[in-house]
């Protein structure tokens, strides 16, 4: 069974309002930490091991550790609540049912910090979330955890939440402190990174809501015993939003232990393929990771046994790997088109680039129309091509890590499914009533060889 | 003359106590959805000059951010706004056909609104609710696991609403 470090008492009656979260312990990580020096609680963080949860994986002790701290500016923590990487709604459910969780992981950051205003900044869509979290915020204060002087320590902390407006852009940390200061949410150019120049120009730190609200078990239970959970660089326990076809679609919350197999097969977990459907491919960590077929998302080229970690599910590079990213793992059965799939999400990218570089700009829409028409049976053979040379040309070419984001899902679906791509191409009227299948992708010998 | 109620002016003060001194302007984008939910779901430009004097920026600094964000209309809108997600988890569980079906029923093709100005159907991109797929947002909340006897139940539920004597469209999107 996994250890569940955020999730244990998310299913208790009541456990959203103050109360009944104090009294189930809540806040004994603050009572603590407000006891400590700051820079000993950012080295506790830095030996559990634990790595940002939005996606990059960035080691958070290290990201802490470059906060600069000039004499009389003041230092901003920002919580990226902007969940938005299709497959993704870990975030939603935390904040949702654990909303004094992520309040008490980010005094503690801030007390860290030493910040003395923090923000949330949450999609805009997330609604009636933002209301669950005024409340609870509201609430803090009122119990003295936000405001001046907490706990008689002499540190001093405002909380703020602000919505978004629909964006995903703005998920970039750059792009969420333009956001933030009520501009568009054009990413900036780095460096100077944020935590030098951050919001309003003040070093800034800007981490996702589960990286945040790890915080809490790490400083309660110490960093050795966090560290000591998972393997190698996967410390701690990870949320994993599952979806698609699958029989249990939802948030676990996982040790990063578990084999794929048994995250998508065992009943702890996603129950299996629904419908009775077989595995055909998925994308484990978020829309813009790699899509394997299944044989290599179960297995390593190597044939090892692939497991829920950042280092497994990344096992072979993008030539026969994929990334744990977000924790957004999307399954599809042999019923799912991989055209069609590859096209919606590069139409997501279209729509949500920003627009500042040409090569993502132009280079997503031109992706769309292509995917759309091999889609619709219009497609051409050297369209496949073309779309490989679009994809490459955009990679590594824009300010902000949206471009890699729209080409990585495109690159994968040719690599490891390019005969789906051409059999609709050869048969365009056959492609728009039946579906390729399975075809050979479910045979293990069956690896891609275009890098 | 357009200015915000009572309620809404205080809410601004009170957002813009949010930031520090002379960075009023972030709070710009809440004071836009306090707008579009005071000014019948959408943002015309005296709205926005409005919003502009209020924070003391220029006009174009608000429309090039209403212009930025999908969350705000710039063009008039039903009163209920039917935003279903067509990206790939919710194309995965049928969104397709849902949108269809929504087509069929209220008679509008996406983008447009129906004759009596109740509905708006409009296509998002993933709005987080993949697990729970096909979904749409429906003012300040999400309805997920759509089936087209749920989007019927969701039309008369508006069209009951719509009856009702109270301002339903702040009710339901504020």
């Amino acid at each position: 069974m996994s250890k569940k470090l955020l999730l244990a008492k998310a299913h208790i009656e009541g456990i959203r309002s103050y109360d009944v979260y104090r009294g189930e312990g809540g806040y004994s990580s603050v009572e603590k930490a407000l006891k400590m020096q700051p820079a000993e609680i950012v080295e506790e963080i830095k030996k559990s091991g634990l790595r940002g949860r939005g996606g990059a994986g960035f080691p958070t002790g290290m990201k802490w550790g470059f906060l600069a701290k000039p004499e009389g500016v003041p230092r901003y923590l920002v919580c990226n609540a902007d969940e938005s990487e299709p497959g993704t709604f870990k975030d939603r459910y935390l904040m949702e049912f654990l909303p004094h969780l992520l309040i008490e992981g980010m005094i503690v950051s801030a007390f860290a910090l030493g910040s003395n205003t923090s923000y949330i900044y949450i999609r805009g869509e997330y609604h009636w979330i933002t209301d669950i979290l005024q409340k609870a915020l509201d609430e803090a204060k009122q119990n003295g955890w936000l405001g001046k002087n907490i706990l008689g320590s002499g540190f001093d902390h405002e909380m703020y939440l602000q919505r978004g407006a629909g964006a995903y852009i703005c998920g970039e940390e750059t792009a969420l402190l333009e956001s933030l200061e009520g501009k568009r949410g054009n990413p900036r150019i780095k460096p100077p990174f944020p935590a030098v120049k951050g919001l309003w120009d003040c070093p800034t730190v800007v981490n996702n809501v589960e990286t945040l609200a790890a915080v809490v078990p790490i400083i309660n239970e110490g960093a050795e015993a966090y560290s000591k959970i998972g393997i190698g660089k996967s410390t701690g326990t990870k949320l994993i939003s599952a979806c698609g076809n699958i029989n249990k679609p939802g948030i676990y919350e996982i040790e990063m232990t578990e084999s794929v197999e048994e995250f998508i097969y065992s009943d702890r977990f996603c129950g299996g393929i629904a419908n009775g459907k077989k595995l055909k491919a998925c994308i484990p960590g978020g829309s813009s990771v790699p899509i394997l077929p299944a044989n290599l998302l179960l297995n390593t080229a190597k044939g090892e046994k692939r497991y829920m970690n950042f280092e497994s599910l990344s096992d072979g590079g993008f030539a026969t790997g994929s990334m744990l990213g977000s924790g957004g793992f999307i399954v599809l059965d042999e019923d799912q088109c991989i055209v069609k799939n590859t096209y919606t999400l590069a139409r997501f990218y279209r729509h949500e680039s920003c627009g500042q570089c040409s090569p993502c700009r132009e280079g997503t829409g031109w992706m769309e129309k292509i995917l759309k028409n091999i889609d619709d049976g219009k497609g051409k053979m050297s369209d496949i091509d073309l779309l490989w040379d679009i994809q490459r040309k955009i990679e590594g070419n824009t300010i902000c890590p949206l471009g890699d984001a729209a080409a990585w899902p495109v690159a994968a679906a040719i690599r490891h499914f390019r005969d789906e791509f051409e059999w609709h191409v050869l048969n365009p009227e056959k492609c728009l009533t039946e579906n390729y299948g399975l075809a050979h992708y479910a045979d293990p010998i069956h690896v891609a060889v275009a890098v | 003359m357009i200015k915000f109620n009572d309620e809404n002016l205080a809410e601004v003060e009170k957002l813009i106590q949010h930031y520090p001194e002379g960075k009023q302007k972030s709070a710009l984008i809440p004071v836009l959805h306090l707008a579009q939910s005071q000014f019948n779901g959408w943002l015309d430009v005296p709205v926005m000059d409005y919003v502009a004097s209020l924070l003391k920026i220029e006009p174009i600094e608000v429309y090039e951010v209403a212009s930025f964000y999908s969350m705000f209309n710039l063009k008039p809108v039903g009163k209920y706004m039917f935003e279903v997600c067509h990206t790939g988890p919710c194309m995965i569980n049928g969104s397709d056909k849902i949108i269809s079906y929504i087509n069929q029923k209220l008679n509008i093709g996406v983008g447009g609104t129906t004759e009596d100005g109740i509905f708006t159907l409009k296509t998002v991109e993933c709005l987080g609710a993949c697990g729970y797929a096909p979904m749409m947002q429906l003012g300040k909340n999400y309805r997920e696991h759509l089936t087209e006897e749920k989007i019927d139940a969701i039309i008369d539920e508006c069209r009951g609403n719509n009856s009702d004597t109270i301002n339903n469209f702040n009710k339901m999107n504020a």
